[in-house]
């Protein structure tokens, strides 16, 4: 029996080939977050999905929803600024490690302070796939790479407890394997108002020997009775890697949120498109010039 | 014409402003043509900071260096003025400053600060001075002291009419310098002066955005370019915009394309050092075909260069910012009422033609004001977007490659959008044909932004032999040198509008020499002349000292060139 047509499965012509490799981590991600937004009651028209350079990147062009393939590392700006103009969209940001971590680490650290109302995941296989095998900022000690022959010399950065450390207000970590707890972690990040981080294990079979599917169900478990409003009890178990902890870390709904700050909604929600500026007020301003 | 430059200077923090604030309002209020522009250290406090106010009987907008009336707040200034100060120049200074001066100078000693003293308060020095100066133009008294009053109005009704006495006391002291010197200036006043508004370059281009549709501005803080955003921030609540100071440029120059493709209409200011790390986000928006207007107010670099002085050297960089081949819009206004109107249309153009537009100011015209005719405000934007139904396909491979652009949310079809080579849907693509195609597209835009593109303006002899090539701020002072000497058989072209470039090629052939006056050190635009029209200029007026190109300056250099 053929399988039921989802929503947001893309009919176009390219999305039919979807060039990751079989067995990737981002075909479990891309499913998860299709029923996810079908199960929220989201039309595609109401989504837009930014991504950045890398496999995690290629998204949009599978799905069946407004999207935005950017440059390497930029999605957050980008996607801040498109909610900040269209506050009816629900904005979802997506990059690898390498996008989140290494080139846009300027940016995720800011949108955590900006705290905008959108979601950003980000797919985490300790390696830069696209690129081929090169090390990731998430690539364990020891990890022998393409540009890292010897083996990666640092520690593997701790996203987790740096986002909780600067006070992000939803901090979740899944596995792409548990389909229905990630698909319950995604479904809250979209609810939450303000800046919602998950990061989702997902194994790269081809240059990622190390962080295989078997072994994140074997290093990881889930958080249980945790209080994600404990920000110390989170910060504690962020840096609990033996195994890794999954689920939601910390919320903070007190968090100023940017969006609620912005002048146009002051008094109405249309989106900037369907408005026109006030002449009136920009010939006042002119006349407050006439010295 | 009667004009006369007034120079004020003074060290950051000295109150230099309150005196050119109160002055140049009471000149313009009772009808005289008024200029002011500055020069200053990067520093906050100490140094040496001038402005340069010209008073006039008719608009009078080029830039002279000529000082009648020099105002040291500080030891130091008459040193730092040396250059410019001529025999007819007078020194209104404190007893101290005489040594400074010299016995070959003018100096009249003024004791504002005793005077100050008398009246019971140091801080009264700023406006006993503006008084004085205000005497020596014979301007409205009753409008200084109303004036004042107002200023100080929420200081209390004590220290407001204090102040406003203590102007008075120095209307009368200018009085009687100028009995006693027998000094005279003389401007003629003009009626017309009432109904102009006094804008400097900064509010220009604000205004010009807010008038353009402007409704999210994303920036970091760069001099000379933060001028622009703290105007919008400050009219951001009234105006219902979006203003955010973001994490550095990249982020900025990103977060305005996201606006973009979000259904908003994006703003960036920066300078030249910001504007090299937006490079890659004009290439995105160029690949992704995503209005973007830029404003690059320029200094002189290569890095920090000379972070307060002015420059025309980041012509190159606008020109060809971002890798890979994509058509753009560059404008650098003439003065300050283009500053506004090209501002405007660059909003128009970019939405229109889904292309990035660069307004190159720099400096010199950004911290310059005077008084401009009303500009005009529109009565509408077109909103160049359609609304998307389910066949919608972002990138259709049109005719005239301009594909119709949607938003999301707007009809019930979805866009995609792409950095990355794509389909007519925006998904990925490394077909060798579609690659060329959309390519193509993109670059059809370029025939018709060449049929659009603002001409030249041209002034002076129209038999003429020598031809000047000038652009952006330098404008109203290469004209007035060109006027000032057609008898010389002098013209000019002036573009306000550096890319796609108009054709000239008629003009130059014409012309026995052609000399470009540019401020920068190799001739930009010149090269840029060659390259689009295959037309050297081997003569080049080049200044890259961090100062405006001023009319003694032009004379000098021409008439080293044999022209004058």
């Amino acid at each position: 029996m053929a399988k039921q047509a989802k929503l947001f499965d893309s009919k176009r012509p390219k999305s039919k080939d979807i060039s990751w490799c079989p067995g990737c981590g981002n075909f479990g991600i891309r499913n998860e977050l299709m029923d996810v937004l079908e199960e929220m009651q989201y039309t595609p028209k109401d989504i837009a999905v930014i991504s950045g350079i890398g496999q995690a990147g290629k998204i949009p062009h599978y799905l069946n929803a407004n999207g935005f393939h950017t440059l390497h590392g930029r999605s957050l700006p980008i996607a801040t600024a498109t909610k900040a103009v269209n506050p009816s969209l629900e904005v979802i940001a997506v990059g690898g490690d390498g996008d989140m971590f290494a080139e846009g680490g300027n940016h995720l650290l800011h949108a955590i302070k900006r705290n905008p109302n959108i979601t950003v995941i980000v797919h985490n296989n300790q390696v830069y796939g696209l690129t081929k095998g090169q090390g990731s900022p998430t690539s364990m000690t020891g990890m022998k790479t393409t540009t890292q022959p010897w083996g990666v010399y640092d520690e593997p950065m701790n996203s987790i407890a740096m986002l909780i450390s600067q006070g992000c207000s939803f901090v979740a970590r899944a596995f792409v394997g548990h389909k229905d707890e990630t698909k319950e972690i995604i479904k809250n990040a979209i609810l939450h108002k303000g800046f919602s981080y998950v990061e989702i294990f997902q194994p790269c079979v081809t240059f990622n020997k190390i962080n295989t599917y078997m072994w994140y169900k074997n290093n990881t478990y889930f958080l249980h009775e945790h209080d994600v409003t404990d920000k110390e009890q989170a910060m504690i178990k962020a840096f609990e890697k033996d195994p890794y902890p999954l689920g939601i870390f910390y919320i903070n709904k007190e968090k100023p949120c940017f969006d609620n700050h912005l002048p146009p909604y002051k008094t109405n929600n249309t989106p900037l498109y369907k408005r026109q500026p006030n002449f009136d007020k920009i010939r006042e301003k002119l006349n407050y010039r006439s010295f | 014409m009667a004009t006369f430059n007034v120079v004020l200077g003074g060290a950051a923090g000295q109150g230099v402003n309150t005196t050119e604030e109160m002055l140049t309002k009471v000149l313009k209020q009772s009808g005289f043509h008024i200029f002011a522009t500055k020069e200053y250290m990067s520093r906050v406090r100490g140094g040496i900071n001038t402005t340069t106010i010209r008073i006039s009987s008719e608009p009078l907008r080029s830039y002279s260096e000529t000082i009648d009336i020099l105002v040291p707040f500080t030891s130091g200034v008459i040193n730092w003025c040396r250059e410019r100060i001529s025999e007819s120049t007078v020194i209104l200074g404190e007893e101290n400053f005489r040594d400074e001066a010299g016995d070959d100078i003018t100096f009249i000693p003024v004791n504002a600060e005793k005077m100050a003293k008398e009246l019971g308060n140091k801080l009264f020095i700023n406006t006993i001075l503006s008084g004085l100066l205000c005497s020596l133009f014979k301007a409205d008294k009753k409008i200084l002291t109303k004036l004042v009053q107002t200023k100080f109005e929420d200081k209390g009704e004590n220290l407001s009419q204090e102040n406003s006495d203590a102007a008075l006391e120095g209307y009368k002291e200018g009085e009687k310098i100028c009995k006693e010197y027998n000094l005279a200036f003389d401007v003629d006043q003009d009626a017309s002066v009432g109904e102009t508004i006094v804008l400097n370059g900064a509010e220009a281009v604000s205004l010009g955005a807010l008038n353009g549709g402007c409704n999210f501005v994303s920036f970091y803080p760069m001099s000379p370019a933060t001028t622009v955003a703290v105007d919008l921030v400050n009219m951001a609540e009234e105006m219902e915009i979006i203003v955010e100071q973001f994490e550095d440029e990249i982020a900025a120059v990103n977060a305005s394309i996201g606006a973009w493709f979000g259904g908003g209409r994006g703003f960036v200011t920066t300078s030249g050092g910001g504007f090299a790390l937006m490079c890659e986000g004009m290439s995105l928006a160029g690949m992704a075909e995503i209005p973007l207007v830029i404003h690059l107010a320029q200094r002189p670099g290569p890095a920090t260069g000379l972070p307060t002085r002015t420059a025309q050297g980041d012509l190159n960089l606008a020109l060809y910012a971002g890798h890979g081949d994509f058509p753009r819009i560059l404008f650098a206004p003439s003065n300050i009422s283009e500053a506004y109107s090209l501002t405007t249309q660059s909003f128009d153009l970019a939405d229109k033609y889904q292309i990035p537009v660069i307004i190159l100011t720099d400096e010199y015209l950004v911290d310059t004001y005077y008084n401009v005719d009303r500009p005009n405000v529109s009565e509408k934007i077109n909103h160049h977007i359609v609304e998307m139904d389910k066949k919608y396909k972002r990138y259709v491979l049109s005719e005239s490659g301009i594909s119709p652009r949607g938003v999301p949310g707007y009809g019930d079809g979805i866009l995609i959008a792409n950095g990355n080579e794509h389909d007519e849907y925006g998904d990925t693509t490394e077909e060798a044909g579609l690659t060329v195609a959309m390519q193509d597209k993109r670059m059809k835009k370029l025939d018709i932004l060449k049929k659009e593109t603002l001409q030249p303006r041209f002034c002076g002899n129209e038999n003429y032999d020598v031809l000047l090539i000038s652009w952006g701020s330098t404008f109203d002072t290469v004209k007035n040198i060109v006027e000032r000497y057609n008898h010389k058989k002098l013209a000019m072209l002036h573009f306000s509008q550096i890319y796609p470039l108009a054709d000239i090629s008629a003009y130059l052939k014409r012309a026995e020499t052609v000399i470009a006056v540019e401020q920068n050190m190799t001739g930009q635009f010149a090269e840029l002349i060659q390259k689009e029209l295959c037309f050297k200029i081997d003569k080049r007026i080049l200044k890259y000292d961090g100062r405006q190109i001023s009319e003694e300056f032009l004379e000098k250099e021409l008439s080293e060139k044999g022209v004058l």
